[in-house]
Formats: C-alpha cells, structure tokens, sequence
C-alpha cells in the first residue's frame, strides 16, 4: 500500500544529484511504493535541499535488510574512526 | 498510432505535460485518460497509454506532477509532490477534465470519454467519475475511496463514499483479495453503497493477487490477474465509448 508516512531529519552535508553535487538540507525516509526498484515496498531515502528545487534530489530505494545494513555499516564506520572527527561541532 | 508529449491546459488554466497515443486510423473513437500512481508519471504508465491506443482508443496520461518543474525528472517531481502532501482532489478533478477536453479536440474523436487509474489514480478515477461527467470509470485497486488516511498521516485523503449518489456513468472496479489498502471489506463497503443507489458498477476480486497486480515491473505482478483484467477493461470500454 501506499504508506505516505514520511520521517524527515535535518541533513548536513553534500550530495551528488542528476545535476552534479549539492549542498545537503534535509533526509526523507518513507516506507513506500519504489518509482525504479521492481520491489512492491522499499525502504526510500531521498537527501534533498527544497532551496534548490525537486531535482536537488539524490535518491536511493533499498530492501528492509539493505537499509538496516546500512544503518549497521554508518555505526561501525564511525566507530572505527577517530570520535568526532566527522562532526559538525568539529572546527 | 502516434505517440509522444504533449502540452495541455489542466486545472486553473495550468500548462501540463501529457503522454498522448492516438491511432493512425480515420475511424472514430472514444478516449481514455489514464491516471498515474503516486510514483508518477513513468514508463510503465506511458506503455499503458500506448495499450489504448492500439486497440483503437485514444489515450492521455497527463502528468499530474507537471506543477513542480517543467526540467525537473518525473521521479523527483514525484516525490516533491510527495513531500507536499500529493496533490489537491479538486486540481486532480480539473487537470482530467483538461485532458478529456484535449482527447475531444482531436481529429475523429466520437465525445465520448472514458477514466482508469491505479492505486492511488484509482482512487482519483472514482473522484473525477462522480465529479465530471463522462462515459466510463475503471479503478483499479484505488484506496482510501472508502476509508478516509489517518489522523496523522501527512497526506490527508478523505473517503470518497458520501460521493456514490453522484456518480456519472458505469464503474468497473479491479481488486486483489490480498489487497489491504484497498481490503476486500472495503471493496464490498463500496459496492454496498452503489447498489444502494442504484448505480451501474461491475466488480471483480481476484484471488492471489494483492495490490498493483497490473504492474508488470514490479514484484507484485500476477499475469493471471492482470491478463483477465485487461480483457474486461477492453471489453467495458468497448461498450461504454462507443458512440
């Protein structure tokens, strides 16, 4: 079914688009109908700046096992590497 | 037949793109506007454009994500509309009354209009049937035409079963009995009511077909379903828009 249900975080960094790379405002995760993805649901994660219209849009869709194995892979990347070093609050 | 873009008026005179597949042929027609799903206006509904026209009707998918950038990829105009909540029920209504009045500008056109939509564009069929007046309706597995979205769902779709007493003109309705959204309860729901006000409609369930069984991209396609489905499609609109 169509889910409609969005969670939305505030986004800090740079994304590469259709149109080249971007400056990151905001994250979208919804359950949700894929548009490419030949699976009936996906896990759709947009990363967007709305300052810079729709196409400022990188796009992924991934299986529920995809997405918790990324979540899994973000945790131990930073873990493995110096605490902080890729914080915002870092200068 | 030709196929290609085309530029139409849509709701308060909006310029919108369209799909548009005619026959090549002199004979006269009736015509069908597809509506797309959610996620937009893309390949598979362009070929499902494509299908009327070769049995002699035709077709316009008009993009109903047009408002969000005239460069922008129909995925990312989806889902920018997606963001915004979808789109109004009443600009829905008004951008496919300006594709049926493309459709009936065109050479040999016979004036008669016939709607079908998918998932939530079948939802959307139901609506413009009992806003406009036309000849013919096919939802296909549209939700929330019976039950109204969540408090807190971001987009709020209301239930569309206080519009039955005015529908236009026969409705064909296309379910999957493993469907949830929408369930077969509702279905009957539905069906209840339209009987209740002695409308013409014509419903079929099919067993081990969920929702989006027509789509042949995706993992929910059942040939048997969508088969069987298409041939009574072919079959209603060949008694409905035939002048």
């Amino acid at each position: 079914m169509c889910t409609y249900v969005t969670e939305t975080f505030e986004c800090d960094g740079a994304g590469k688009g259709a149109s080249g790379w971007f400056t990151l405002r905001e994250g979208r995760v919804y359950v949700d109908h894929p548009y490419h993805s030949t699976h009936e649901h996906t896990v759709n994660i947009d990363f967007v700046n709305p300052a810079e219209g729709p196409s400022a849009r990188v796009a992924v869709e991934l299986t529920e096992e995809a997405a918790l194995a990324l979540v899994d892979a973000i945790h131990k990347a930073l873990a493995a590497a110096p605490p902080g070093i890729a914080s915002a609050k870092r200068r | 037949m030709w196929a290609g873009t085309v530029t139409i008026t849509g709701h308060e005179g909006a310029e919108l793109e369209a799909y548009l597949a005619r026959p090549l042929s002199d004979r006269p027609r009736g015509g069908v506007v597809v509506i797309h799903h959610l996620p937009g206006y893309d390949e598979a509904t362009k070929e499902i454009t494509r299908k009327f026209a070769a049995r002699g009707f035709a077709a316009i998918c008009p993009n109903l994500f047009s408002r969000e950038g005239r460069d922008v990829s129909p995925d990312d105009q989806a889902a920018a509309a997606r963001a915004k909540g979808g789109v109004p029920d009443e600009q829905v209504v008004g951008d496919v009354a300006g594709a049926a009045a493309h459709l009936n500008s065109l050479d040999y056109a016979n004036g008669k209009i016939g709607v079908i939509g998918y998932c939530s564009g079948g939802r959307q069929a139901f609506l413009v049937a009992c806003s406009l007046q036309i000849d013919a309706a096919v939802d296909c597995y549209g939700g929330f035409v019976v039950n109204s979205t969540p408090p807190d769902f971001p987009v709020k779709m209301t239930s569309l079963l206080s519009k039955a007493p005015d529908l236009s003109c026969p409705l064909l309705g296309l379910f999957g009995a493993e469907d949830t959204a929408p369930s077969p309860e509702e279905v009957d729901t539905l069906a209840a009511e339209l009987e209740k006000h002695g409308k013409r409609f014509e419903f079929h369930t099919y067993p081990n077909a969920g929702h989006a069984f027509f789509a042949v991209d995706r993992a929910a396609y059942r040939p048997e379903a969508a088969v069987d489905g298409w041939k009574k499609v072919f079959d209603f609109f060949g008694r409905h828009l035939t002048a």
